[in-house]
């Protein structure tokens, strides 16, 4: 044979290091970018460091207060966890509507099955977690099983439960008193709690340890890698040996349970039971901008739950700022647009894997 | 002897797309089979119903004797059967170190992984790297990086590195080293013949002729969804097989 048509057998003295190469000044700027894309929760929080400072400068020194800046964390409370379960449809390439009509629903339940049924507080809890537990289960099964695409499967659900939830509560609110006198478990997750001079409640605590725990979950477990295996590209998933069905089975139940925690969080926030609250029709909207903020890609596979986080946060800074600020509620609204806008601007720039 | 992988009668229609026609399927023990034949002739429709990512309308498939009906690529490879597909199957935003355990992560010891379910990182990174070592793939800078950030061979690389670390019973290659450049096809030819001297048949589908004819032990031409016939690589030139698997020459024995 001839040099020419035994070229394949020059490899086998091919080098055998790991390719490396010498790390070139990227200057201020290329770091930065290799940074976010290391961490891409880094943009919001950045975003919401410098909303506050600028808001301190702004407002003055009330807004750097530890009663301010507590407060936006009770504000955020419902908003945070419903990000949260947002924040795990989304990462499956999914959507949910319902999140904020089971919240309200599951709220409505809790105080029913006290007040009507005399069910105890805690058992009553218990079968309003259970029941959220379903209702994301019937749309898990819907779009794993029946395969319908999870924008219509949550739009119809978010219509029947906010329906049902009318429907069952004859539109009848409970009072705030009666719960403080007869169920006072279902304000548990209200009881607030002094820490250096601040007032915190256990649903800003709640909301916390459920973002810390997801993160968790999502890095650090089989589970949280078939989320994002799923969200990137299901086919691929399911060849590499993902159950798929499971996975996203279990990520909607998961969300109803979430949202349905939502439900006992909004008891302690509000005092009352009112299937009327706005969480059923604004708490969907409210989710998803958290999560677009916080970078999270709608086509799934990519973000982190911190950034969902620090989104919601910055959603209260705003609101709070604004309003100490004396300026008009639309300007929230306006400013809010123009950041999600500018969230996936800034998202679509740290992709560049060129960087 | 008894084929270790054996198909009888198997049909798979899509509407009135007929993508595997009652074709026969043999794997013997030990040995490198190469599937070859003509664009849509079924090759990967008849090795998807092999590894359960396709379910045949009929026919049946025994593995070491005993029959099995795979619902899903997941029961194939719990069977001991490990397939490299064509679009390679890996998720672009995910590290390579997770993609290669996708599905059988390894958990830290202890109380941390038995309860907590934490993922043994730093071992499942150094397995990974052994992996693409072995197979000369060097020019990967970080196990960490994201598979998109890679070039087509090197996350075909991947897959193949993938498969050959877990497959206990049977390898399927679809076109393992179609995007592969020299020195990584080479090595994806010496690692099928390391795994054969380990014992494991290798089921083999290429377009690449002299590949084919340098590692296959046998021969099995696939065409209009049907087996052929088999031929022995030693006995027939890459003329006749592309003349049998393009139709333009019906091999001894086989009725036209």
């Amino acid at each position: 044979m001839s040099d020419n048509e035994n070229y394949e057998a020059a490899v086998q003295s091919a080098s055998t290091e790991v390719a490396s190469f010498e790390e070139q000044g990227k200057g201020l700027l290329g770091h930065f970018h290799h940074a976010l894309h290391a961490t891409p929760s880094l943009v919001p929080l950045i975003v919401l460091l410098s909303s506050i400072v600028i808001f301190g400068i702004v407002v003055g020194s009330n807004f750097f207060s530890a009663y301010a800046l507590t407060l936006i964390l009770q504000q955020v409370q419902i908003v945070g966890v419903l990000a949260a379960a947002q924040t795990l449809v989304i990462l499956t390439a999914g959507i949910d509507l319902s999140v904020g009509a089971i919240a309200v629903f599951i709220s409505v339940i809790m105080g029913q099955f006290t007040f009507r049924y005399g069910i105890p507080a805690p058992a009553a809890v218990i079968c309003g977690l259970a029941i959220g537990t379903g209702i994301g289960a019937i749309s898990g099964w819907l779009v794993s099983r029946v395969k319908l695409p999870p924008f219509i499967v949550t739009l119809g659900m978010w219509q029947i439960v906010l329906a049902a939830n009318y429907l069952y509560s004859a539109n009848e609110t409970i009072r705030s008193q009666d719960i403080a006198t007869d169920a006072p478990f279902l304000h548990f997750l209200g009881r607030t709690f002094e820490l250096g001079g601040a007032k915190l409640n256990l649903g800003v605590v709640l909301m916390v340890i459920l973002v810390a725990v997801l993160a968790y979950c999502l890095r650090s477990t089989a589970w949280g890698r078939h989320v994002y295996a799923v969200g990137d590209d299901p086919e691929a998933a399911k060849l590499a040996g993902v159950n798929v069905n499971q996975t996203l089975m279990s990520v909607y139940m998961l969300v109803g349970f979430i949202c349905a925690l939502a439900g006992w969080v909004m008891i302690g926030r509000f005092g009352s039971v009112s299937p009327s609250a706005t969480t059923g029709t604004f708490g969907n909207i409210q989710s998803i901008t958290a999560v677009v903020i916080g970078g999270i890609s709608l086509f799934g596979g990519r973000g982190s739950i911190l950034g969902a986080f620090f989104g919601a946060l910055i959603v209260g800074v705003f609101e709070l700022g604004l309003r100490m600020a004396g300026a008009d509620a639309q300007w929230t609204y306006l400013l809010i647009g123009a950041l999600i806008i500018g969230a996936v601007t800034v998202d679509q720039w740290i992709r560049k894997v060129s960087a | 002897m008894e084929p270790i992988l054996k198909a009888r009668g198997l049909v798979k229609r899509y509407g009135k797309v007929t993508a595997i026609n009652h074709s026969d399927f043999d794997l013997m023990p030990g040995e490198i089979l190469a599937v070859i034949g003509d664009n849509g002739a079924g090759k990967s429709s008849i090795v998807k119903a092999l590894c359960g990512a396709v379910i045949p309308d009929e026919g049946e498939v025994w593995l070491e004797g005993k029959k099995v009906n795979f619902s899903s690529p997941i029961d194939a490879r719990d069977a001991g059967i490990e397939t490299v597909y064509q679009t390679l199957a890996m998720s672009p935003a995910l590290s390579i170190a997770d993609n290669m355990f996708m599905g059988r992560e390894l958990r830290k010891p202890g109380f941390m992984g038995k309860w907590l379910h934490q993922l043994d990182r730093p071992a499942m990174e150094k397995f990974a790297r052994e992996k693409l070592s072995e197979l000369g793939l060097m020019t990967i800078q970080n196990i960490n990086q994201a598979v998109e950030s890679l070039s087509g061979g090197q996350r075909q690389g991947v897959a193949v590195a993938r498969a050959a670390a877990f497959g206990s019973k049977v390898i399927i290659l679809d076109e393992p080293t179609a995007a592969l450049g020299v020195k990584e096809s080479r090595k994806v030819l010496e690692l099928i013949q390391d795994v054969r001297s380990r014992g494991i048949p290798i089921i083999l589908i290429s377009h690449n002729m002299p590949h084919v004819f340098e590692v296959a032990d046998r021969i099995h031409i696939h065409r209009l969804g049907r087996r052929l016939a088999i031929i022995d690589p030693k006995q027939h030139s890459m003329s006749d097989a592309v003349a049998y698997m393009t139709g333009a020459q019906v091999p001894d024995g086989v009725a036209a």
